[in-house]
């Protein structure tokens, strides 16, 4: 009866229904409206930006069979640059003049992912590179770079918590009635979609796309078509850690206070996200990411001492059911 | 004149030697099989020349050129098409991007892509859907057309008939004589009818050493040597 | 001067008995307060690594919940004290349930994600761990938050008690060491720990353990041959989860004093790492050596930072590199160039002269 069961739901659309059914299952649970909407708003831009520091990890271990355990230095990188950034056009941001916030905000950002872009590309070569193809020692090797990174990361901003400005247009929240949502939470759901669909255009389109999704299933079979596969790799590499990177720099602006522990708190949400979604698959990762997001939300309201755990349990649940995640890429 | 000369190949797999002192030519524009029971290194020949493998010791030439320690993307961009026991089907591609990341350039030869639906109408009915959905006789058309959608030198194919039902070996058997008149191809397998409908020269592996290597007419004459050799009489 | 692995082992061994033979004494032969915790955090150490390494090394699996379980045995004993008293039972009863909860939860990842692949398996120990964590300074109230819990122990391992007594009440001294319950406490640590270490030492020489260096030479052909992986990694996993409970345990007592940092953090984690790294994966002894070098460096080596500190204080950048706050990120570097250019660690590179095998 299960097998039936589940071959039905995946006919309608399988597992990208199971955020609706939380959501919903919350709604039952939280019965105001308005706060269900601020909280499922909350946890849609909270997904949105840990689907952009996760989905580099996930592709990049689809495609290279490369698990980096040091990706969230990105994340940690690029919040603190943009961070600096915010805080040193402090004065564009507060003006009243959009078209300056908006700059400071591109700055921040792009500050962010070019770094994550360069990082990601030293990354590949320096760390990476000379451990393919054995697993234990990526594993330590990241590590080791991920406690190099953190280090750092103390050394150039200190150990205190650092306070990140918002551009004046994002402050504030928009108001009807009795619902109300932050305008910044707005736009993180906005650039996170855009990004997947960016993403999912470029991969579903594209030669390169095409190039990307056969080596995940099986790179081999891509080198015996004739295409050096491993000079793809380091540009996904690259692309993956900008990403991180601009989620970290989202994260800072929706934090608006940010400590160097950053990386290591984003490891293992991110870490969670991966495996409840799968690996390989931008749609897994952006399940996962948005699961967390609206069950961290939801759980932080209704029985707040179980937010984190929650994460953790909805983890074990699904692996139960999936032991490879709701959307693997195919092997 | 010979296609690709294979001579005193011998391939390691961890500490094991599969191939030992493995030598034969492939003449251009024939049909070569390489027969041999499981095991016997039939398809580690095809890796090794393919370059998936690297020889130990020995020498592969591609016309004139050597084929050993060249990157395999490297020997595939020579014209040289592997198509594998497997198939080697992306399953969560559609069989319309299947077909296409084998093409050099991103396009289709309109003809000779008509001359394929033709050969094979299960491409153009499923061109469209995901290639997990194909049955496997599918799967190995594609994998075969997927193989010939642009002009190659040479095919190296392993058991396209594994599994397959007697009509679609039948319907293979047409295929194949058709893609011949055009193109060298070395063939693996263990169906001993289709190779003897296709060959025209032949070598036995047994235990990765060349057990035997000629004609086809004349081995297919002896029934004590194919006896001996493949334990089974036509 | 090349060495062959028979020579290699023997130096390996002989180094790993010299240390072992120290540790015996080290009351006597360093007598500083200092130098018997760093004594016996070597001893704690070398039976944790060495538990971890039948993991890692010798069964391949990595696991990021190691901490945890390390953690699980001590709160196990800490909260018994601090609940029940200071009394034997106390530490048998919350000793007990520690290890009990540690196997379990081992047992029930393992089964849950042994059978996904490697990697997978990492990422959710990690996930795991983590949480642990939180949920350890969350429910304040059994585990002290972050202050953690201070209790008092056994009454033959305070501090003041005389375990040997002249005629006239004071405690006796042999070669200038008072016979107290510090030294008692110390000697518990240590014999603890070695009957651990010899414990899994003679398992990785049984049959048992030959079954565990085939799965991890090759998984696959384990399974053909016959044997159950899942079902062997499952019992390592619980295995040495116990082990690392029970050092957990004994540390509570030798600490009094039991809290996130000393117990349950990532910091213990990439400790172990790193000594495992250091010492070799795969050798047993290489623990022993591992875990000296490494906490060694960690007690001696930030007092050469402050003091490099304080003579290059005029100087512009070198102050920033040497402060002893920062020897994690040097400690990093080092890691990764071990991990680049000598995976195989000491034992690994003296018994195996291989360099990136």
């Amino acid at each position: 009866m299960m097998q039936q069961l589940s071959t039905k739901i995946g006919k309608l659309g399988g597992v990208y229904w199971l955020p609706v059914v939380v959501a919903l299952i919350a709604f039952v649970l939280i019965k105001v409206p308005s706060t269900w909407a601020t909280l499922t708003v909350a946890g849609l831009a909270m997904g949105m930006m840990i689907f952009l520091m996760a989905s580099g990890l996930s592709l990049v271990f689809g495609l290279m069979d490369v698990l980096n355990f040091g990706h969230s230095a990105f994340v940690s990188f690029g919040a603190f640059i943009a961070a600096s950034v915010l805080v040193g056009l402090s004065s564009w941001l507060s003006s009243d003049n959009t078209l300056l916030n908006m700059v400071a905000l591109l700055l921040a950002i792009s500050a962010a992912v070019m770094f994550g872009a360069l990082a990601g590309w030293f990354f590949e070569r320096v760390i990476v590179r000379p451990v393919y193809g054995d697993h234990l020692r990526q594993i330590l090797i990241t590590m080791g770079a991920l406690i190099v990174a953190e280090q750092i990361v103390l050394v150039i901003w200190g150990g205190s918590p650092m306070s990140v400005p918002r551009p004046r247009m994002l402050e504030g929240a928009l108001i009807w009635g009795d619902f109300s949502v932050e305008k910044y939470r707005i736009f993180a759901v906005i650039l996170g979609v855009l990004a997947y669909v960016g993403l999912y255009l470029v991969l579903n389109l594209t030669r390169v796309g095409l190039l990307i999704r056969a080596g995940v299933e099986s790179r081999d079979m891509v080198e015996t078509l004739g295409f050096r596969i491993d000079r793809l790799f380091i540009s996904v590499f690259a692309v993956g850690s900008a990403l991180a990177a601009m989620g970290g720099a989202m994260w800072a602006g929706y934090q608006t206070l940010i400590s160097p522990a950053l990386g290591q708190e984003m490891m293992i949400i991110v870490f969670i996200v991966v495996i409840i979604g799968g690996l390989g698959s931008i749609q897994g990762t952006l399940l996962g990411a948005l699961m967390v997001g609206l069950m961290g939300n939801y759980v932080a309201f209704l029985a707040p001492k179980l937010a984190l755990a929650s994460s953790m349990i909805l983890m074990v649940i699904i692996l139960l059911w999936r032991p490879n995640g709701l959307k693997p890429a195919l092997k | 004149m010979t296609c690709l000369s294979i001579e005193g190949v011998q391939t390691n797999i961890g500490r094991y030697s599969v191939l030992h002192d493995v030598s034969f030519d492939v003449p251009e524009g024939e049909v070569f099989v390489l027969l041999g029971r499981n095991g016997a290194g039939k398809t580690t020949t095809l890796r090794s020349i393919m370059g998936l493998w690297s020889p130990h010791e020995g020498s592969i030439r591609f016309r004139n050129t050597q084929l050993r320690g060249l990157h395999c993307s490297d020997i595939a961009r020579m014209g040289i098409a592997y198509v594998p026991e497997d198939m080697g089907i992306f399953s969560s591609l559609t069989v319309a991007e299947n077909m296409l990341l084998a093409t050099r350039g991103g396009h289709f030869d309109k003809p000779r892509l008509r001359r394929i639906y033709e050969l094979f109408p299960a491409i153009e009915e499923f061109w469209h859907s995901s290639a997990g959905v194909l049955s496997g006789g599918q799967k190995q058309m594609l994998a075969v057309a997927r193989a010939i959608v642009e002009p190659r030198e040479m095919l190296l194919i392993d058991e396209p008939t594994k599994g397959l039902s007697p009509a679609i070996v039948d319907a293979m058997a047409e295929v194949f004589k058709e893609i011949a008149k055009s193109t060298t191809i070395l063939l693996v397998e263990q169906n001993f009818e289709f190779a003897l409908e296709l060959g025209q020269q032949l070598a036995v592996l047994e235990d990765g050493r060349i057990a035997h290597h000629g004609s086809m007419e004349v081995f297919a004459a002896d029934s004590d040597l194919q006896n001996c050799l493949l334990s089974l009489a036509v | 001067m090349t060495i062959n692995a028979t020579q290699g082992r023997l130096i390996v061994r002989t180094l790993a008995i010299t240390i072992g033979v120290l540790l015996l004494v080290a009351p006597f032969l360093f007598p500083a307060v200092r130098s018997l915790e760093v004594a016996a955090r070597i001893c704690v150490f070398i039976a944790l690594v060495a538990s971890y390494d039948l993991l890692i090394g010798y069964t391949g699996i990595v696991s990021f919940a190691h901490t945890l379980f390390f953690g699980l045995g001590a709160y196990g004993c800490a909260i018994g004290l601090k609940q029940m008293g200071p009394s034997w039972d106390s530490v048998l009863v919350g000793g007990a349930i520690g290890v009990l909860v540690a196997i379990l939860l081992a047992f029930l990842i393992g089964l849950l994600s042994l059978r996904v692949k490697a990697i997978f398996f990492a990422m959710v120990t990690l996930a795991v761990a983590s949480v642990a964590m939180v949920l350890a300074n969350q429910f304040s109230g059994y585990t002290g938050g972050e202050d953690g819990l201070t209790y008092r122990v056994p009454e033959l391992f305070k501090t003041a008690t005389k375990v040997m007594t002249d005629e006239s009440g004071r405690v006796i001294k042999v070669l200038g060491v008072k016979l107290n319950g510090k030294l008692a406490a110390y000697y518990f640590v240590f014999s603890v720990c070695l009957l651990l270490f010899l414990l899994m030492l003679r398992l990785t020489i049984s049959p048992l353990g030959r079954v565990l260096f085939s799965i991890r030479e090759n998984e696959l052909r384990a399974e053909a041959i016959g044997y159950r992986v899942v079902a062997y990694r499952t019992f390592v996993f619980s295995f040495a989860a116990a082990i690392a409970a029970i050092v957990g345990v004994v540390y509570a007592i030798w600490l009094k004093y039991t809290g996130p940092e000393t117990s349950l953090s990532l910091t213990i984690m990439i400790d172990i790492l790193l000594m495992v790294v250091i010492g070799g994966m795969g050798t047993l002894w290489g623990a022993v050596l591992g875990a000296t070098v490494l906490v060694l460096a960690q007690y001696y080596l930030r007092d050469v930072m402050s003091a490099g500190v304080s003579l290059t204080a005029d100087l512009p950048i070198l102050p920033i590199i040497l402060n002893p706050d920062h020897w994690l990120l040097w400690l990093g570097l080092v890691f990764i160039l071990l991990v680049y250019s000598f995976p195989a660690g000491l034992a690994g590179t003296l018994i195996y002269r291989q360099e990136g095998d």
